[in-house]
């Protein structure tokens, strides 16, 4: 059976506790990811645009609700089991790139490679693939501190794509680029999601970059806004 | 394991506090190998003394020599089974430095006594046959690379010979070995006869006596009846165990050595805490880092071992070269101090117990980081990056 939503979320809540505080970020919330979608999420600082963002990875648990992806309940999973289904099915890119300092770009691009059982021949026929993609086979040794903003962010989406996952996440992957830099890695994410089918789920703060996806989500105090309403609003 | 070379990159990251922190650990393994090599080498004296063996020496000064009319006056004591004697010869092959421990000794019954040590047969008869044969020990030989049938000048500079001069041409008859690795060979021994009559001093004294029971319990009662048979002579003797004897003689060193032990181990405490100290940083810097390992689907027990490896070859990285460098050292100061310590070796069991202290080491400074590492949350990790 195939399945047409990657991901389905329904009667999401995430609660935060610390100390005596409750923080309620979502409660009740519904969202649906189609396959081959380019989704980006908009909405003001705190609205809980990363929160969703990492229940979606995997990297964090709902408080209640559930998330099924494709076809699949995620959210009862074990940690160690979140961590295999994460290593298989999703690819992050972060806004600071967190690639490894001591490791050269293919380094950075093999880590999710030392995770499956390839040889180290094909593993680094992979990331020289990875690399290609991105434009970047000449800087393959090049060390993390040689290389500029942009550069970095390429190494990371060579990094989140070797493994082909299904899905890709992205934290304001263009917060900290220029303009022209931000839209040439926009331009990348675009072909990976019309020519190699991946889905992407992108947060940004900028109208500009959201423009590169196929649809956008408001999201403001733990619920989905229509797009409409802001516009009048700010109108 | 894929994960050696991230580990080998977050090892080296640092040269500076990878050089300092193995240098600290280098110093301890040194440390370590040399007096535990220096212990093996004082106790084996004791050890390996044989149970019903005693050692008679001048009452007043253990150098001076005795009569050599004593040897069959012991012989006749109740309770003594065979006796032997020596005389110092000392002696040096081809230049002075040289140093070779030579001793003249009835060959008659000097290997009886000393029964731990081996010949074959045929050598011992040629050596017996041969007044200017000579019987060298399997570890001396092996250092002056000498053969049987080889023709070796020993020179003093303490005795000359009537002729003139004062080398003495031998001939190796024999290459005695021993029955536990541990006995030392070190040396080699010649004709006494040979000797007094080629030295210009000539003479019937012997340097000590060497005895064996008929049973060690009757050690003392021996013992005693030797000295009380010299008594009031010119030359009273005093008679021990060879153990007490060889004990009396390393008994300063031997407290020397215990209190160095306690230097090596404040040393490997100061080493486990600095070293401890300081990987509990390295990771706690790389926080960041290991959550975004943990994104991309690093399992917790992986970075957790990661660490440990990471630990455990910085410790064996600066262990291995600490010991090797004591083996050098040892190695070094065993020919300066052969005649005092012919035992002084880094065995196999003093490596093997090094490695040993290496993982506890490595496993030790990097348990804790490990285990912080293993229960960090993703999220927290990113927000403290
Ligand atoms: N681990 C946590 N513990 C407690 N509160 C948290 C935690 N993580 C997030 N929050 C809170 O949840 C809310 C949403 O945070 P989130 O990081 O998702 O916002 P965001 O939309 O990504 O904001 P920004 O645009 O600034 O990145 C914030 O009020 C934040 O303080
Ligand atoms: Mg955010």
């Amino acid at each position: 059976m195939t399945h047409e939503n990657l991901f389905i979320l329904k009667n999401l809540s995430k609660r935060f506790v610390k100390g005596k505080e409750t923080i309620s970020i979502f409660d009740g919330l519904d969202m649906t990811i189609p396959k081959g979608d380019f989704l980006a999420i908009m909405g003001p600082s705190g609205s809980g645009k990363t929160t969703l963002l990492n229940l979606l990875g995997g990297v964090d648990q709902p408080t209640g609700g559930e998330v099924i992806f494709d076809g699949e309940r995620v959210d009862s999973l074990s940690e160690s089991q979140l961590t295999k289904w994460r290593a298989n099915n999703i690819g992050f890119i972060f806004q600071f790139y967190n690639l490894m300092p001591m490791l050269n770009a293919e380094r950075n691009v093999e880590l999710p490679l030392l995770l499956t059982n390839l040889s180290s021949k094909e593993r680094m026929q992979r990331v020289h693939t990875a690399l290609k993609l991105v434009g970047l086979e000449d800087r393959a040794k090049h060390m993390p501190s040689e290389m500029s903003g942009g550069q970095l962010q390429r190494v990371a989406i060579a990094r989140a794509v070797v493994s082909d996952p299904k899905l890709l996440l992205c934290d304001e992957p263009t917060g900290d680029l220029d303009r022209q830099t931000a839209d040439e890695i926009l331009q990348m994410l675009q072909l990976l999601n019309r020519d190699f089918g991946k889905t992407i789920v992108m947060v940004t703060h900028d109208p500009a970059a959201a423009r590169y996806a196929s649809r956008t989500l408001h999201l403001d105090k733990g619920q989905f806004v229509e797009k409409e309403q802001l516009m009048e609003k700010s109108a | 394991m894929k994960d050696l070379y991230l580990v080998y990159k977050n090892l080296t990251r640092k040269k500076m506090r990878l050089f300092l922190t193995s240098l600290a650990i280098f110093v301890a393994f040194l440390i370590f190998g040399a007096v535990t090599a220096l212990q093996g080498a004082l106790n084996s004296g004791i050890e390996m003394s044989a149970d019903n063996r005693l050692v008679v020496v001048h009452k007043t000064n253990f150098t001076n020599p005795l009569p050599y009319a004593y040897v069959n006056k012991v012989q006749n004591i109740d309770g003594v089974h065979q006796v032997t004697h020596a005389n110092w010869f000392g002696g040096y092959y081809q230049e002075p430095a040289n140093q070779v421990i030579t001793m003249a000794v009835d060959p008659d019954t000097y290997f009886d006594v000393y029964s731990e040590l081996v010949v074959s047969p045929e050598q011992m008869a040629a050596w017996k046959a041969n007044r200017a044969g000579v019987m060298v020990g399997e570890r001396l030989a092996k250092v002056n690379n000498w053969k049987v049938g080889d023709q070796i000048p020993i020179s003093s500079n303490i005795f000359s010979k009537k002729e003139g001069g004062h080398t003495w041409e031998l001939k190796v008859e024999g290459i005695f070995g021993a029955t536990d690795p541990q006995v030392d060979t070190g040396y080699m021994v010649f004709h006494y006869k040979y000797f007094m009559e080629t030295q210009s001093w000539g003479g019937d004294n012997v340097g000590w006596l060497v005895l064996t029971t008929d049973d060690p319990a009757i050690n003392e009662q021996v013992a005693k009846a030797i000295d009380e048979t010299f008594a009031n002579s010119q030359a009273e003797t005093d008679t021990s165990t060879e153990k007490a004897f060889n004990k009396a003689f390393i008994e300063q060193i031997g407290n020397i050595g215990l209190i160095i032990f306690g230097v090596v181990f404040m040393a490997f405490f100061t080493i486990l805490v600095v070293v401890g100290n300081t990987m509990v940083l390295a990771i706690r810097e790389r926080t960041a880092e290991i959550a975004v390992l943990k994104t991309l689907g690093f399992s917790s027990p992986r970075i957790f071992r990661m660490i440990l490896a990471e630990s455990c070859l910085l410790s064996f990285l600066g262990g291995l070269l600490g010991l090797g460098a004591a083996y050098l050292a040892v190695d070094g100061a065993s020919e300066f101090l052969a005649r005092f310590l012919p035992n002084l070796v880094l065995d196999g069991s003093i490596a093997l117990q090094a490695l040993g202290y290496m993982l506890l080491l490595g496993l030790v400074t990097g348990i804790v980081p490990a285990i912080s590492a293993l229960r960090l949350n993703i999220i927290s990790g990113f927000s403290k990056g």
